[in-house]
C-alpha cells in the first residue's frame, strides 16, 4: 500500500520496533495500513476531532488545576485569580470553558452523524454502545466541572441535578445525602466534585480507546452504507484521511478560536459571575446549552403516571430519553443503513432533529413562558411525546412499511441513481487510487 | 490425563462434582463478601462526617418580627423560613379541605399549638431543591400567598404546603422547640 518513505528501514525504529513494535501498531491504527472506505465525506471528520477536544480538555484543564482551589471560600476566588493574574490564565479558561461546548457541538454532530448513516447497526451495536458510555460520561464531567467556578448557576446547577436522585422511591434522601456528604450541596461536595471532575476524562479516555478498538474490527461504516467489497472500494488512512481530518480541524479550530478570543463568554451565563449564595436562588436558572433539551424533558412531565409522581416521571424520561439509546439498534428494524436510500426514514429523521432543537430552545425558557399565546410547556410536551415516539413506533414500523430505494452493488459502482458523492467518485479514474 | 478426566466424567454423574461446585461457590460468596466489606469504608466516606453532622442548632430570637414578616435564618447551611402570620393567613390556611391539598397535612400539625401564628419551615423546595420567593416584600408569593418557587413553577399556601406545580410535598417543618414564648431552637 502506500509508501513510507523508508520509515521502517531507519537503524532507530527497527530497534525500537524489535522491543515494543509501537509504529506498526500506528501505522495499522491510524496510518498507512489501516484501510478506510474511500467515499467517506466530511461528516466522518467529527471523531478526530471529538479525540482532539478530548485532548485539549485534559490539558488545559491539569493547567487550570495548577491554580485552582476547591473550596467554598476560594473557588470563585482562584477563578478570578486565574482570569487576572495568572499569565495567560485568562486563555487556558476561556479554552476550557468554551472547549466543553466545542466537544458537545462536536459529539452532537458526530451522533447525528450516525443516526443518520444507520452507523448502529450490526455489527456495530457495540461500537455504538460505547459512544452513548462516553456520552454520558462527559455529561457527568462537564456538570462537575461547571460547578467548580462555584458561581450562582454552579451552585444551584448542582442543587437540582442531585436532587434529581432524591425522586428515586425510599433511598432516594439517602443518596443524596451521600451525593453532598452533607445536608446541602456545600463544601465536600465542592471537594469530591473535583476529584471526580479530575478523574472521568481519564475514564473517558479509556473508553475511546474501547471505542476505537471496536471500530477498527469492522471499519468505518460510509455514506452508502454498504459494506466494502474489496481492496478497490479502500484507500489507505494515512495519507488520505490524516490530510482530510487535518483539514477539518484547521476549520474547526477557525470556528473555536473566535469563541475563545471574541465571544468567550457566548455560551456562558452572567449569573455565574456571581458568587454562589445558598440563600438566594436566581430567578431563571438553566443549565448549560448542552443540557437543554434533556432539561425541557425533565420539566415536561408536569402530571402523574399511574403510581410514578410527577416528580419521578420527569426524572425517568429525563434519563431515559439517553438510555432508549442504547435499544436503537433493535428499534430500527430497517436493515438499509444508510438513511440515503430510506426516502421515508429521511423525513422522520429531520423531523426528528427539529424536535430536539425545538426541545432545546424550550429548555432554555422560563418555566410559564410562553410563545404566539401557547404554552411552551405543551410544546415541550408535544416534543417529548414525538422523541419517544420516534423510537418505540416511527422507527419499528418504518423498517417494515418503508420501501428502500435499490442500494449501490459495490462503493466503488454504485449503480445509476446511488449516492450523489459515490457516482461522482465513479466518474472518475480512480481504480488505481 | 485421559483416564483421569474420564473418572472425573463419571463420578460427575454420580453426584461428587458437587463438591467443586461448592468449593467455587463458598469462594466466590466469600470473595463477593470481602469486597462488599472493602468497598463499604470508601462509600461511607462520602456521607456526612462527623464534624457537618455536629453542626450546632440554632437559636433564633422572635421578638423582632413584627406580624405579617417574614425572616430567612441558616440552619445545616440551608435557609430557614420564619413567618410570623396573621389571623388571616391562618384563618385561609385552615379553611381548606384537606381532599385539596397533593400532601394533605393539616395546618395545626404544622405548627406547635397555642402559637399558631409561628410557622417554622425549611426554605427549600421539595422539587429539586431551590429557595422559594416570597421572604422579600415584592416578590411574589404564588397563586396561594405563600411562596412560590421559579425554578419549575411550585407555589405553596400560607402553611407552607404544595398546591400546585411539580414538587411532590409540603415545604419541611424541621425540629424545633420554644425555648420560651419569644426564642426557638432549631435542630
Ligand atoms: C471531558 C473533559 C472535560 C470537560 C467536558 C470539562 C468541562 C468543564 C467545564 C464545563 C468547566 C466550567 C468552566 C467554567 O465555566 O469556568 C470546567 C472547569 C474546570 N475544569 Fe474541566 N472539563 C474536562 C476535563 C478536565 C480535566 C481533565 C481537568 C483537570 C485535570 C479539568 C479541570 C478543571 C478545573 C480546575 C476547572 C475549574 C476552573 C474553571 O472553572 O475555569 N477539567 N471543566
Ligand atoms: S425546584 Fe422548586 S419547582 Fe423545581
Amino acid at each position: 500500500m502506500a509508501q513510507n518513505n523508508g520509515f521502517f528501514e531507519n537503524p532507530t525504529v527497527k530497534w525500537i520496533e524489535h522491543r515494543l513494535p509501537i509504529f506498526s501498531f500506528l501505522d495499522h491504527s491510524l496510518g498507512s495500513q489501516y484501510p478506510t472506505p474511500r467515499n467517506l465525506n466530511y461528516w466522518w471528520n467529527f471523531g478526530s476531532l471529538a479525540g482532539f477536544m478530548l485532548v485539549v480538555m485534559i490539558l488545559s484543564g491539569v493547567f487550570l488545576a495548577m491554580n485552582y482551589t476547591p473550596h467554598v471560600d476560594h473557588a470563585f476566588g482562584s477563578v478570578e485569580r486565574i482570569m487576572r493574574d495568572v499569565n495567560y490564565g485568562w486563555l487556558i479558561r476561556y479554552i476550557h470553558m468554551n472547549g466543553a461546548s466545542m466537544f458537545f457541538i462536536v459529539v452532537y454532530i458526530h451522533i447525528f452523524r450516525g443516526l443518520y448513516f444507520g452507523s448502529y447497526k450490526p455489527p456495530r451495536e457495540i461500537l455504538w454502545w460505547l459512544g452513548i458510555v462516553i456520552l454520558l460520561l462527559m455529561m457527568a464531567t462537564a456538570f462537575m466541572g461547571y460547578v467548580l467556578p462555584w458561581g450562582q448557576m454552579s451552585f444551584w446547577g448542582a442543587t437540582v441535578i442531585t436532587n434529581l436522585f432524591s425522586a428515586i422511591p425510599l433511598v432516594g434522601d439517602k443518596i443524596v445525602t451521600l451525593l453532598w456528604g452533607g445536608f446541602s450541596v456545600d463544601n465536600a461536595t465542592l471537594n469530591r466534585f473535583f476529584a471526580l471532575h479530575y478523574l472521568l476524562p481519564f475514564v473517558i479516555a479509556g473508553v475511546v480507546v474501547l471505542h476505537i478498538w471496536a471500530l477498527h474490527v469492522h471499519g468505518s461504516n460510509n455514506p452508502l452504507g454498504i459494506d466494502a467489497r474489496g481492496p478497490q472500494d479502500k484507500i489507505p488512512f494515512h495519507p488520505y484521511y490524516t490530510v482530510k481530518d487535518a483539514f477539518g480541524l484547521a476549520v474547526f479550530m477557525i470556528f473555536f478560536m473566535f469563541f475563545v478570543f471574541f465571544a468567550p463568554n457566548f455560551f456562558g451565563e452572567p449569573d455565574n459571575y456571581i458568587p454562589a449564595n445558598p440563600m438566594v436562588t436566581p430567578a431563571h436558572i438553566v443549565p448549560e446549552w448542552y443540557f437543554l433539551p434533556f432539561y425541557a424533558i425533565l420539566r415536561s412531565v408536569t402530571f402523574n403516571i399511574l403510581f410514578i409522581d410527577a416528580k419521578l416521571g420527569g426524572v425517568l424520561a429525563m434519563f431515559g430519553s439517553i438510555l432508549i439509546l442504547f435499544l436503537l439498534p433493535w428499534l430500527d428494524t430497517s436493515r438499509v443503513r444508510s438513511g440515503r436510500f430510506r426516502p421515508v426514514f429521511k423525513v422522520f429523521y429531520w423531523l426528528f432533529f427539529v424536535v430536539c432543537m425545538l426541545l432545546g430552545w424550550v429548555g432554555g425558557q422560563p418555566a410559564d413562558a410562553t410563545a404566539a399565546g401557547i404554552p411552551l410547556l405543551r410544546i415541550g410536551q408535544v416534543c417529548t411525546f414525538w422523541y419517544f415516539f420516534h423510537f418505540v413506533v416511527v422507527l419499528p414500523l418504518l423498517g417494515w412499511f418503508e420501501r428502500p430505494r435499490p442500494l449501490p452493488i459495490s462503493i466503488s459502482q454504485p449503480v445509476l441513481g446511488g449516492g450523489r458523492i459515490a457516482a461522482a467518485a465513479a466518474s472518475k479514474p480512480m481504480e488505481k487510487a | 490425563m485421559g483416564s483421569s478426566g474420564t473418572s472425573a466424567a463419571a463420578a460427575g454423574h454420580h453426584g461428587q462434582a458437587t463438591r467443586r461446585d461448592f468449593l467455587y461457590l463458598a469462594a466466590g460468596g466469600f470473595g463477593a463478601v470481602g469486597v462488599g466489606a472493602a468497598l463499604w469504608p470508601f462509600i461511607h466516606s462520602m456521607n456526612p462526617a462527623a464534624d457537618v453532622l455536629a453542626l450546632a442548632s440554632t437559636e433564633v430570637d422572635l421578638k423582632p418580627i413584627q406580624q405579617g414578616q417574614r425572616i430567612t435564618v441558616t440552619w445545616r447551611g440551608k435557609p430557614v423560613f420564619i413567618d410570623h402570620r396573621t389571623a388571616e393567613q391562618v384563618k385561609s390556611a385552615r379553611d381548606v379541605g384537606l381532599q385539596d391539598l397533593p400532601d394533605p397535612q393539616a395546618d395545626q400539625k404544622r405548627v406547635k399549638s397555642g402559637k399558631d401564628q409561628w410557622l417554622v419551615v425549611l426554605g427549600v423546595c421539595t422539587h429539586l431543591g431551590c429557595v422559594p420567593l416570597g421572604q422579600k416584600s415584592g416578590e411574589s408569593k404564588g397563586e396561594y400567598g405563600g411562596w412560590f418557587c421559579p425554578c419549575h413553577g411550585s407555589h405553596y399556601d400560607t402553611s407552607g404546603r404544595i398546591r400546585k406545580g411539580p414538587a411532590p410535598k409540603n415545604l419541611e417543618v424541621p425540629d424545633f422547640t420554644f425555648v420560651n414564648d419569644t426564642l426557638i431552637r432549631i435542630g
